[in-house]
């Protein structure tokens, strides 16, 4: 998933999110049931055969993300999906997002320079010097109520802690990234 | 199509109705503006023609022109030369959109072919095409192939130039969706660069319609023995000014036709997304 959703102007919602299996071809009953219920889950069934010009900037990154699921791939690669929608789109839609993927169990590597969407949306996060880029710091990110709610993490002690140990990292040698 | 909606969705405050109503009249006014311009145009030449101010013989006249248009129905001269440049038009303007559809795939599949072929492109393009007509005649010899491939060579090489710049210019990244999503570079042709592309090929086939028409007359100037190219050079031979200006204007009613033709299919297109 990259940072603006490329969504075909001349496809369906529908007919893109096939995309990937019409290229693989692997068009099968059994996959497209299983976009069918991905759609269903996700609230777009509604929007299945309209415009992807029809659809909301929320919307359009959730039907980018079953266009990636649909191939059942091992790991999800997310190039900064969020940052071309306004802050208040950006909190619900990277929670939706964020919980989807939770939910099928997938791994997802996640490349974003928002900290606080870094440390309440991830389990791990590795922070890059700069270049040539090396791991400089990796953290492991618990919070006591769970996860179901990311909005909610932003309230704890917990989310402030891992917010200012990060924020000294990245500004320890004066190499913010 | 305004009106219709107009019709259609009940809830219409008095200011859009106001609105509504000053957009229409403004519609008419146009139209309506046309058409006086164009009967004080054939009001002024008629009149000019009957008081002698200008010589008829020379200048013909829009009554003349109809007499003479009467008599091409009558003798269905009119169907025999219309038809035949109608024919040779449509036949090289599908070629030429077939060819550079073709070609400017077949530049964008092997890049380094097109980096090759640029400059002889450029050169073509530029070329003056009525030059290589005596050409084709000694080629082709005179007759209707001569004159497709005359109208073909009008429009082809800037079709081509066209056609492949807007293929390079859609964007990258949705070619790279397609090949992390496991497509081939012939996925990344037929489902991104044709489909984001069909407005520029509507668009160019806009101007390849005219050009091929240029393309045709050109070659029945030179090569012909039939068709609207061939009356006005012959009608012009023998001072028959009436001719002339009579094939003109079936000519201007021809690419009146095919532009609006065309663009009915823009607007459907446009329509649909």
């Amino acid at each position: 998933m990259l940072q603006r959703d490329h969504l075909f102007e001349w496809r369906t919602v529908y007919q893109n999110v096939i995309l990937g299996l019409e290229l693989t071809h692997s068009l099968t009953k059994e996959n497209t049931d299983y976009i069918l219920k991905l759609l269903k889950d996700y609230g777009l069934i509604g929007f299945k055969d309209k415009k992807p010009s029809e659809l909301s900037g929320g919307m359009r990154q959730r039907a980018a993300l079953i266009r990636t699921m649909a191939v059942h791939p091992d790991l999800l690669l997310l190039d900064e999906p969020f940052s071309a929608l306004d802050f208040q789109t950006r909190l619900s839609v990277s929670a939706d997002i964020a919980n989807i993927i939770r939910e099928t169990g997938k791994t997802a590597l996640l490349i974003t320079h928002d900290l606080s969407e870094a440390i309440t949306l991830a389990d791990r996060v590795i922070v890059l010097s700069r270049r040539p880029a090396g791991v400089k710091r990796e953290m492991e990110i618990r919070y006591e109520i769970g996860r179901e709610d990311p909005l909610a993490v932003r309230g704890t002690a917990a989310y402030q802690e891992y917010f200012n140990q990060l924020w000294e990292v990245l500004t320890d040698d004066k190499t913010i990234a | 199509m305004t009106r219709q909606l107009h019709k259609t969705s009940p809830p219409v405050s008095a200011q859009q109705e106001n609105f509504l109503r000053a957009h229409h009249r403004h519609h008419h006014r146009i139209t309506l503006g046309r058409f006086f311009l164009l009967l004080l145009f054939l009001g002024l030449w008629e009149m000019a023609a009957r008081l002698g101010w200008i010589d008829p013989f020379f200048f013909s006249s829009p009554s003349g022109i109809v007499k003479y248009l009467w008599q091409m129905l009558a003798d269905h001269s009119f169907f025999a030369h219309t038809g035949v440049t109608l024919f040779e038009t449509i036949a090289s303007f599908f070629l030429v959109t077939l060819l550079s559809l073709l070609a400017a795939t077949l530049l964008w599949y092997q890049n380094s072919l097109s980096e090759i072929l640029e400059p002889y492109l450029v050169v073509l393009n530029a070329l003056p095409k009525s030059a290589l007509a005596p050409l084709l005649i000694v080629w082709l010899g005179t007759g209707t192939n001569t004159i497709i491939v005359a109208g073909i060579s009008v429009a082809v090489f800037g079709s081509i130039i066209s056609l492949y710049t807007g293929f390079c210019q859609v964007d990258p990244e949705m070619c790279k969706l397609i090949y992390t999503l496991g497509g081939s570079r012939r996925d990344a042709l037929t489902k991104v660069i044709l489909p984001s592309s069909v407005p520029l090929i509507l668009s160019s086939m806009k101007v390849n319609i005219g050009l091929s028409l240029v393309g045709v007359i050109i070659g029945e100037f030179l090569a012909a023995r039939r068709g609207l190219g061939y009356l006005i050079i012959y009608g012009s031979q023998v001072f028959q000014l009436n001719m002339v200006i009579t094939s003109i204007i079936i000519l201007c009613a021809i690419a009146m036709v095919f532009y609006k033709l065309i663009q009915s299919a823009e607007h459907y297109y446009k329509k649909r997304y």
